[in-house]
């Protein structure tokens, strides 16, 4: 075991002496993050987060003021560019836009949502509300998040709107400034007027409610920077895994085989010391970042977690890349190319949520996606709870393709011609 | 002596083609063994078998009893190898490199840092420790390369072509510390491809081409292989032949083998300084224009010249 971290150490204190890898590990995502954040105006206050045109059916069974002020909100001039909102009138046909990947959510507003704010004697009720139901794709976390938070503002202002307009109108009845006749009205323009000020008030940033109440401003560097870092990740593991066939080059590797250490200890000590700078480079990132773009990254605890999977499932690619390659310019090569495509393809540098379903399942074999998956999440104020399944995905990828690595290296041979 | 080596009968193919083949021989505990071949003849190989980092095809060797296939971790212990090519960590200081491969070697705590400082002034760098290795010349950077082959103290070491591509200072200092660790007891496997250094360092030494053992012994043993012998040689002009010399020159009577090699006819034979007005009369008369004429005596490039008609350098 203790070989295992001296190999890992000398990898990591060697990675941190190349000056040319330290460029594209550390320097190259920052300086793009931070000019990708210039385009989008992330440092002049005017932010614009990529995500844009949500595809969202509404099904509105209520058919009152209320009901009728949530569809009026989606389609609204302000949020033309976020949603793009769709009415339905049957439920079922909403559900499956969203199960065949047509739409990220369904949003199903049911009978006697109004009535169940506003009673009909001319109070706001204060009995149970009817309430609003989002049916949601699980593979749009951002989108969906979006949705939500849409939903969560709306709804926030019909509570302020219920509670405020029964003391209001209470008071006015009390006051002798309304007859009895007339409260039902009065109490009806305030809950509307209310609930229709949301959509005033929406702007493109976006703002999630977590559980407990706090809401969480959610910036575009939170999808930017983890996209970034996550795409330069991928190079940091192809560099590591092309020191092994550079040491093999180089005479280092023969001579480790030919010491008193196993292959495994060898192979082993590789794979913790790319796991290390791969560790290394991402909370440099996340610390630079936290500190120098005042970018919040969410739960502390769920983000190490979060950078520990996602570096083990990048770490997987490293090591089966260096088991498929014969020479470390191969390396170079196809992780560069890799690099490329897995960011692309991960979500790096276009909205995955806008993109058809074949190619969000593609997505799904890289640790950008389900890396990024995690960090909009808890960029969007969720916790461990809320990222387990990017977690798992990135165990299990991380876990499936060292066994392969492991399997190509056995059946090829650490140094025979 | 007892033997620290033993090989009997290895093997190495690649496909068709046979790296070594059916090799023999052994070496004695404290004996310096060279391996002389020219380049391509097995040397290599056969020490990366015997350290176990290539599987022989076929065949068997032990070192202090231990098999190199079966005992591997045990084997690598006893040895020591430095390789032909600098396995070393040039963006590490020497110091570093020392302490890692110490560390391979299971050292730690203070009798690693203690043998570091031993084997830096051993190899004449303490004053150089803290240097990053990629600011070394050839040669310091071949020290460093044999002073980790060092580290554990080992009972054989390996040496493969440690001066190739050295000045003749490394190259002196190098031959002077593989005597001085010779002389402290340690057993040395040496290859080379210069008949010079084998001959200046053995106690016996094997030849090797095209993956045989060709011949094996002290250089009084293989001297005598070819007898009283002497090696006669002419420098001809670079642009001219000597094919039609060599050819006249195996008529005289005395003449054992004769061969053009690099732009010389070199002729064994027992009476190089009686043929010698013989042979340059003939270049005279094929028109062939000799520029010096040397005669050595018997040695291992004869040797080797007598038993395969190359020279070692081919």
């Amino acid at each position: 075991m203790r070989k295992l971290f001296l190999i890992a150490l000398k990898d990591v204190k060697l990675a941190f002496r190349d000056k040319a890898a330290l460029i594209l590990m550390l320097l190259a995502p920052f300086l793009l993050t931070l000019g990708l954040g210039v385009v989008t105006g992330r440092f002049s206050g005017n932010s614009s987060n990529g995500i844009s045109h949500i595809p969202v059916v509404l099904v509105n069974q209520d058919g009152a003021q209320l009901g009728n002020a949530l569809v009026e909100l989606f389609q609204s001039k302000d949020l033309n560019e976020l949603v793009d909102p769709t009415v339905f009138a049957d439920t079922a046909a909403a559900f499956k836009q969203v199960d065949d990947n047509q739409a990220v959510a369904a949003v199903i507003i049911r009978p006697g949502f109004t009535a169940s704010v506003i009673s009909s004697q001319g109070q706001t009720s204060l009995g149970a509300v009817v309430q609003i139901e989002l049916y949601s794709n699980p593979t749009t976390p951002t989108s969906v998040g979006v949705v939500k938070t849409l939903l969560d503002q709306f709804i926030s202002q019909v509570e302020v709107g219920r509670i405020g307009g029964e003391v209001a109108v209470t008071q006015l009845l009390a006051s002798g400034r309304i007859q009895l006749q007339q409260a039902q009205a009065v109490g009806l323009a305030m809950g509307v007027n209310q609930a229709n000020t949301s959509s005033q008030s929406t702007s493109v940033t976006l703002n999630n409610v977590t559980p407990s109440g706090e809401t969480v401003k959610f910036d575009v560097l939170a999808l930017l920077a983890p996209g970034m870092a996550l795409m330069f990740l991928m190079f940091t593991v192809s560099y590591g895994g092309r020191t092994l066939l550079t040491e093999r080059n180089l005479g280092t590797l023969p001579r480790l085989l030919v010491s008193p250490t196993t292959t495994v200890q060898v192979l082993g000590g590789k794979m913790i010391g790319i796991f290390l700078t791969g560790l290394a480079q991402m909370l440099i990132l996340i610390l630079g970042t936290t500190f120098l773009f005042q970018l919040q990254w969410g739960d502390p605890l769920a983000v190490l977690v979060l950078v520990l999977a996602a570096v083990f499932g990048a770490v997987g690619w490293g090591m089966l890349l260096t088991a498929i390659a014969k020479t470390p310019g191969q390396v170079s090569t196809i992780g560069s190319a890799l690099m490329l495509i897995f960011g692309i393809l991960g979500g790096t540098f276009i909205n995955l949520d806008n993109m058809p379903a074949w190619f969000r399942y593609m997505s799904k074999i890289t640790p950008n996606a389900w890396g990024l998956d995690g960090f909009a999440t808890l960029a969007l104020g969720g916790g461990l709870q809320d990222i387990l399944t990017p977690i798992l995905a990135l165990l299990v990828m991380g876990l499936l393709l060292f066994f392969i690595a492991v399997f190509l290296f056995n059946r090829r041979g650490l140094m025979e011609k | 002596m007892p033997s620290i080596l033993e090989v009997i009968n290895l093997v190495k193919k690649y496909g068709d083609f046979t790296a070594v083949d059916g090799i023999s021989f052994d070496i004695r505990e404290g004996e310096i063994f060279s391996l002389l071949g020219p380049n391509g003849a097995g040397k290599t190989t056969t020490i990366s078998m015997l350290s176990t980092l290539f599987v022989p095809t076929s065949g068997e060797a032990t070192i202090g009893g231990h098999s190199v296939t079966k005992e591997t971790m045990t084997v690598r212990d006893m040895i020591g190898v430095v390789p032909q090519e600098l396995a070393l960590y040039d963006d590490l200081t020497a110091r570093e490199n020392l302490v890692f491969w110490g560390q391979m070697y299971g050292l730690s705590g203070k009798a690693l840092k203690t043998r570091v400082d031993e084997v830096l002034e051993q190899i004449g760098l303490t004053d150089r420790a803290k240097n990053r290795v990629k600011t070394f010349s050839g040669g310091m950077k071949r020290r460093v390369n044999i002073g980790v082959g060092l580290l554990h103290k080992p009972r054989l070491l390996f040496m493969d072509e440690p001066t190739v591509g050295i000045d003749p200072q490394s190259r002196r200092a190098i031959l002077d510390s593989v005597k001085a660790l010779n002389q402290q007891g340690m057993t040395v496997l040496y290859t080379t491809h210069y008949m010079e250094e084998a001959e200046e360092l053995s106690d016996r030494v094997g030849i090797i081409d095209h993956g045989k053992m060709i011949a094996i012994g002290t250089q009084a043993e293989l001297n005598r292989q070819v007898g009283e012998t002497d090696t006669l040689i002419l420098h001809i002009d670079e642009n001219q032949s000597g094919e039609a010399l060599v050819y006249a020159v195996r008529q005289i009577r005395s003449v054992l083998k004769a061969h053009v090699i690099d732009h010389a006819v070199v002729i064994i034979t027992p009476e190089a300084e009686e043929i010698m007005v013989l042979v340059i009369t003939k270049a005279n008369e094929l028109g062939v224009k000799i520029r010096s004429v040397d005669i050595q005596e018997s040695n291992l490039e004869a040797v080797f010249l007598s038993l395969t008609g190359r020279a070692l350098r081919d």
